[in-house]
């Protein structure tokens, strides 16, 4: 919200403020001061330097002896002679030959910096003495553009009858405008008025005017009703206050400069003279007014009288609003409604029928209160947003109806020199209860954690108009009526707090103990599972949690082999885009959009991605009782393309990743979280990988995860380059119990200090046996001797036979108290290779 | 020739022949054939027994004394030609040192992880564990609970992703995708009552807004939380300074501002200096020195009450804190779509 500091000025001292420090103290209060717009001053988009752009007068306006449409005028800029100045100003023109005036004018003379008024946009040019059609020029009159203050560039601003002569025009027309972020609810600091009680709080100095008893000064009387208008409210739970001012004999003209210009600065269009103090008297006060044409109120059938008649929509009724759009309302929707039907949306916006005109000779000021959730819930209902309907949303003060109606009222008689007979009609059912809030001043210390002395307490809170009787403890604080926000004694504490300044505020530290401490053991797993795959080679990326989704489509492409993904998606009500409108089942699809994002730069990729998924379930446990979804934990690795980076040596027989180097980090993974042994391997099969190539793995019965290559319709689907894609997919919170129940149940083994002895076996098996079984075999038969199996290589070809493959293992058997003999040995070997042949079927190569 | 001159002439040449013998196989055949079983030395040794008796003990003296010269001689040879032949071995292995070694790949722990753990560390040394909630959450943790009902004002503060199929639903039934880490307020303490707390609240949140250079949808946040029986506003004040001189410098002031939030109360704005310019002004605190940490304040007794705790008996603290835009102020990152883009060439910048 944008206040010119000059309109503050009207009710509280701040110019003698310096205003970056003006500016921090406001800051420092919660007042957010976002830009400071600074007019005519230095550091202005043009300032306006204060000997050469000055106030002066026209005096007379004589012919120009070589032009007809450019005029000398005479300024008397407070010099020994007046100025013969060179114009094309209209309303200059129209005085041509006439002397004796006295128009007040902004004057510039050579040198000074101006806009340049002739062209379009905002050129700066430096006034230079020349010859206008013959006639001498160093100086001009200015218009509103050559100024910088609106794009008027016809004619030439006129400055008040009463400026005086000869003053720097900063001094008259400078102005820095203030553009307040106001965080929160608050109603009361909406308005021009509402900051210059905030600084008058601040800097301890008193409010210079009040613009809240206009109706006092004007005598104004106001009736519960009159016979100008027949007022009703219908619903005073959502109307606790509505005032009808009748306003006759307007003449519709333009507002004058000081009161445009303060619009203009506040950020709001001038339009005409009832509209703009309608705004004016908003800004001022915080609260919106609507002004009605009186004539096309319509009275209720059979009378004769116009009506007002506050009431909620029925539902389906429909109005045009004044913006030209038809809305229709649902029940909930207040609005302002006359003998016939609709005229305006309470507190958002009028009617377009019942507008002000320019024909318009009398009208009806609306000045009423509503409540602020329906009025906001109505905006937002109809997305019309407005500034009655930003200000009746942060709770407007009731009390604030009639004063603000007066004050119109008086202004608009101080800018039409009309003489207004007004009448009031002032319905107030709903007059809330004078507030007050019991504070026993320790919970300022309690709270804040500084002491501040029980008067200084009383001091700040009347700075703030708060009324307190501190004769009995708890004292009693009375609430001033525009303070909405506050209503109980904590309130009282940020009151009395911001005022004091947080900058006077030391610093502390806790004093109780630290609470129990408990470890955190899901993080910790995930920070150690992120390190071993970081040192694994894996980089690891955070994808969006919300995914297209049309992805989990392209996850199995062949339409009878379903993915199963868990539980109900939880798809979004509202979306950016379809790519984002469902929370992910898997991590899958942020894997390979991954993937595919970077291979336009990148050739090798290696990531993971260790991550919540989401999910409805259908019946929820104590756990997801509350919000009936599950949040499990998974991982996700991809790798794809070469498998190490190019260099100068050997070139890899194999270049491109493939299931083996997954399957290389899987191993690597499993022996640092002590899971070889628990773990068991299958032939996986899952839709979205190659049905060859894929593994299901399980713990402790207990279902890890697939790993394998991707499908090669999934690879197409998701775009990505014809090369192996390799991918995992498991479950964090089974692989993360299983590695608690390993660690719990490790215990140290024996190191041998006998040198092992190390033979090889190769085996024969049929080509379907899975390596993997063979070696649980090996180390079966071979307990406790038997220490390490490794399968070294393996062989097809005539030698074993078709159907067949033999399996090479280098075994190493070592005793942990005595060097074996050879006899130990070959009992040893003797005993693998007979329960491998007994259970496996198995043959010794070449035995 | 007498024998003792055939035994000297022998010597002579075989001691000639070893300074001929270059390679370790010529160094072996001069062995051989005079030290060797069969070689001329050892032969010489044997004919003792058929010399004269008076002969015999001065020849077998000089035989013996040459065969120690010559096994000597033929060592001192050994170690040069040895050292000779390793020094050439060496020079051929010579390599081009500057050339890259064997390619290993590094990873890298994504940017936000590695600034939440820094977060951690700080707030762990001050008694703060982490507490996470859930991302799905209900409409009461994340508004009504926090004294922000239905059409409040302040719900103006968070553009929200809505769960379909729970609108109908009553008001605070309804799923949403959390708007900041707040919910976990209420679910820590309705946990932890009536112990004190010390938590930061991790997490992913999401906002139904433009995507921008400055805005993304989905972002983390870490929010702390300090629930006691005598915490205090200057105790907020004493802590957020003091991670702020951890994380930013001991030489960085802190300035608390007053601001709003509805479920804080008082409610303040924590500044820092700024950590390029260190308060002089720069496009990064757009000049004015400063740049805002976090939004904190005392927590408000209506969620003191919510969450368990009669605000008469506790009091305390939170504070919320961004997690990517530290990291954009630290190195320079305009653009925050790139956290979650997931650029591998800016994620293996850190």
């Amino acid at each position: 919200m944008k206040i010119p500091l000059s309109w503050l000025t009207d009710y509280v001292q701040v110019d003698d403020l310096p205003i970056e420090a003006l500016r921090q103290r406001l800051d420092l209060a919660g007042l957010e001061v976002e830009t400071i717009e600074v007019i005519g001053y230095p550091g202005a988009e043009l300032p306006w330097d204060p000997k050469k752009v000055i106030t002066a007068e026209v005096r007379a306006v004589r012919p120009h002896p070589n032009a007809d449409r450019l005029v000398l005028a005479e300024v008397d800029y407070g010099g020994e002679a007046p100025e013969i100045v060179v114009t094309g100003a209209p309303s200059l023109y129209d005085r041509l030959g006439e002397a004796n005036l006295h128009l007040k004018v902004a004057f510039a003379w050579e040198g000074a910096e101006l806009y340049d008024g002739h062209v379009e946009g905002w050129r700066k040019s430096r006034l230079k003495q020349t010859r206008i059609r013959g006639e001498p020029s160093r100086a001009m009159v200015c218009s509103e553009k050559e100024l910088g203050l609106s794009e008027a560039a016809e004619d030439i601003l006129y400055l008040p009858p009463d400026t005086p002569v000869g003053l720097p025009l900063v001094e008259v027309l400078g102005d820095y405008v203030l553009d307040f972020d106001i965080k929160g609810p608050f109603g009361h600091l909406q308005s021009v008025y509402g900051i210059a009680r905030e600084i008058a709080a601040l800097y301890g100095r008193p409010l210079q005017a009040d613009p809240l008893n206009a109706a006092e000064r004007l005598g104004l009387e106001p009736a519960a009703a009159g016979d100008f208008v027949d007022l009703e409210i219908a619903d005073p739970e959502l109307c606790s206050r509505y005032t009808a001012t009748m306003i006759r004999d307007i003449e519709v003209a333009p507002s004058p400069l000081w009161l445009q210009l303060r619009l203009r600065r506040a950020g709001l269009r001038p339009i005409n003279v009832i509209v703009d103090v309608t705004n004016y008297v908003m800004w001022e006060l915080g609260e919106p007014l609507h002004a009605f044409d009186y004539h096309e109120v319509q009275p209720r059938p059979g009378e004769s009288q116009p009506a007002i008649i506050v009431r909620c929509a029925k539902a389906g009724e429909q109005m045009t609003t004044l913006d030209g759009e038809d809305r229709t309302f649902d029940d909930q929707m207040l609005l302002i409604t006359d003998g016939e039907g609709p005229v305006g949306i309470a507190g958002v916006m009028g009617g377009l029928e019942s507008e002000v005109g320019n024909a318009t000779e009398a009208i009806l000021l609306e000045a009423a209160n509503f409540h602020f959730l329906n009025i906001r819930r109505t905006s937002q209902q109809l997305k019309l947003h407005t500034e009655a309907s930003l200000r009746f949303g942060k709770q407007v003060d009731p009390a604030l109806a009639l004063p603000a109606a007066a004050r119109a009222v008086e202004l608009l008689q101080t800018v039409t020199n009309a003489t207004i007979d007004p009448a009031i009609a002032d319905l107030y059912p709903g007059k809330p209860e004078v507030q007050t809030i019991a504070l026993d001043p320790a919970l300022v210390d309690r709270i804040l954690g500084v002491e501040i002395p029980h008067a200084e307490q009383i001091r700040l809170l009347e700075a703030l108009e708060f009324k307190i009787d501190a004769e009995v403890m708890p004292w009693t604080v009375r609430v001033p009526s525009y303070r909405l926000d506050v209503r109980r004694p904590i309130d009282l504490v940020e009151e009395i707090g911001r005022i004091y300044g947080y900058d006077r505020f030391p610093g502390t530290l806790i004093e109780e103990p630290i609470p129990p401490l408990r470890r955190n053991r899901a993080l910790e797993d995930e920070d150690r599972l992120r390190d071993m795959l970081v040192g694994l080679g894996l980089d690891e990326v955070i994808t969006y949690s919300l995914i297209d989704p049309v992805d989990e489509e392209r996850l199995h492409p062949e339409p009878d082999q379903r993915l199963t993904l868990p539980g109900e998606p939880v798809a979004l009500q509202n979306t950016l885009s379809p790519e984002r409108s469902q929370m992910r089942r898997t991590l899958l699809p942020g894997a390979l959009r991954t993937a595919w994002a970077n291979l336009r730069y990148l050739s090798r990729i290696a990531t993971f991605e260790l991550g919540r998924i989401h999910y409805k379930v259908a019946e929820p446990d104590a756990a997801t009782a509350e919000t009936g979804v599950e949040e499990p934990r998974r991982l996700s690795i991809l790798l794809t393309g070469p498998r190490t980076p190019l260099w100068w040596r050997e070139a890899a027989a194999e270049p491109l990743l493939d299931y083996f180097d997954l399957k290389g980090i899987v191993d690597a993974l499993l022996q640092r979280l002590n899971l070889t042994e628990p773990v068991a391997w299958a032939a996986g099969n899952h839709p979205s990988f190659h049905p060859g190539r894929c593994a299901a793995v399980s713990v402790a019965g207990q279902v890890l995860g697939v790993l394998g290559e991707l499908h090669p319709l999934v690879r197409e689907a998701f775009d990505l380059p014809k090369q192996p894609v390799l991918l995992l997919d498991w479950d964090l919170e089974v692989l993360f119990e299983a590695a608690a129940d390993a660690e719990a149940a490790k215990q140290v083994g024996s190191l041998s200090p006998y040198a092992p002895v190390h033979e090889d076996l190769a085996l024969v098996v049929d080509e379907a046996m899975p390596a993997v079984s063979v070696e649980r075999v090996i180390r079966e038969a071979g307990k406790p001797l038997v220490n390490e199996v490794v399968l070294f290589d393996v062989y097809r070809g005539a030698q074993v036979g078709s159907g067949k493959k033999s399996l090479a293992f280098s075994l190493s058997y070592q005793a942990p108290n005595r060097s074996l003999s050879d006899r130990d040995v070959t009992k040893l070997r003797q005993r693998i290779i007979r329960t491998v042949e007994r259970e496996l079927g198995a043959q010794l190569r070449g035995g | 020739m007498s024998s003792f001159e055939a035994l000297e002439q022998l010597h002579h040449q075989a001691l000639a022949e070893l300074v001929d013998a270059a390679t370790t196989e010529a160094l072996k055949g001069w062995e051989d054939r005079y030290l060797g079983r069969k070689g001329q030395i050892t032969q010489q040794a044997r004919t003792v027994g058929q010399m004269p008796k008076e002969a015999r003990p001065a020849f077998g003296r000089r035989v013996n004394e040459i065969k120690t010269l010559l096994e000597q001689a033929y060592e001192t040879r050994l170690a040069e030609i040895r050292n000779a032949e390793l020094q050439t071995q060496m020079t051929r292995e010579a390599i081009d040192v500057t050339l890259p070694g064997r390619p290993m790949v590094p990873g890298h722990l994504h940017l936000t992880i590695q600034a939440l753990r820094e977060l951690y560390d700080i707030w762990a040394k001050m008694g703060f564990e982490v507490y996470e909630a859930p991302d799905v959450e209900l409409e009461a943790y994340n508004f009504d609970l926090l004294n922000i009902p239905e059409y409040h004002p302040a719900r103006d503060m968070w553009d929200t992703f809505w769960v379909k199929g729970t609108n109908d639903q009553q008001a605070g039934d309804r799923r949403l995708l959390r708007t900041h880490t707040s919910p976990g307020q209420i679910r820590v303490m309705r946990e932890r009552y009536p112990e004190p707390i010390r938590v930061i609240l991790p997490g992913k949140c999401y906002r139904y807004e433009q995507i921008t250079v400055r805005a993304e949808h989905q972002f983390y946040q870490m929010e702390g939380l300090a629930v006691g029986r005598a915490i205090t506003l200057t105790d907020l004040i004493g802590t957020v300074t003091q991670f702020s001189h951890l994380y930013y410098g001991a030489d960085r002031q802190v300035r608390v501002r007053s601001s709003y939030f509805p479920f804080t109360e008082p409610s303040v704005e924590v500044d820092t200096q700024c950590i390029l310019c260190g308060g002089e002004g720069c496009a990064v605190c757009k000049y004015t020195g400063w740049l805002e940490i976090a939004g904190a304040g005392m927590v408000h007794p209506v969620v003191l009450e919510n969450g368990g705790y009669d605000p008469d008996v506790w009091s305390g603290f939170a504070f919320g804190f961004g997690v990517e835009r530290p990291a954009m102020q630290k190195y320079g990152v305009e653009d925050i779509r790139l956290f979650y883009g997931n650029d591998l060439r800016f994620l293996r910048q850190f």
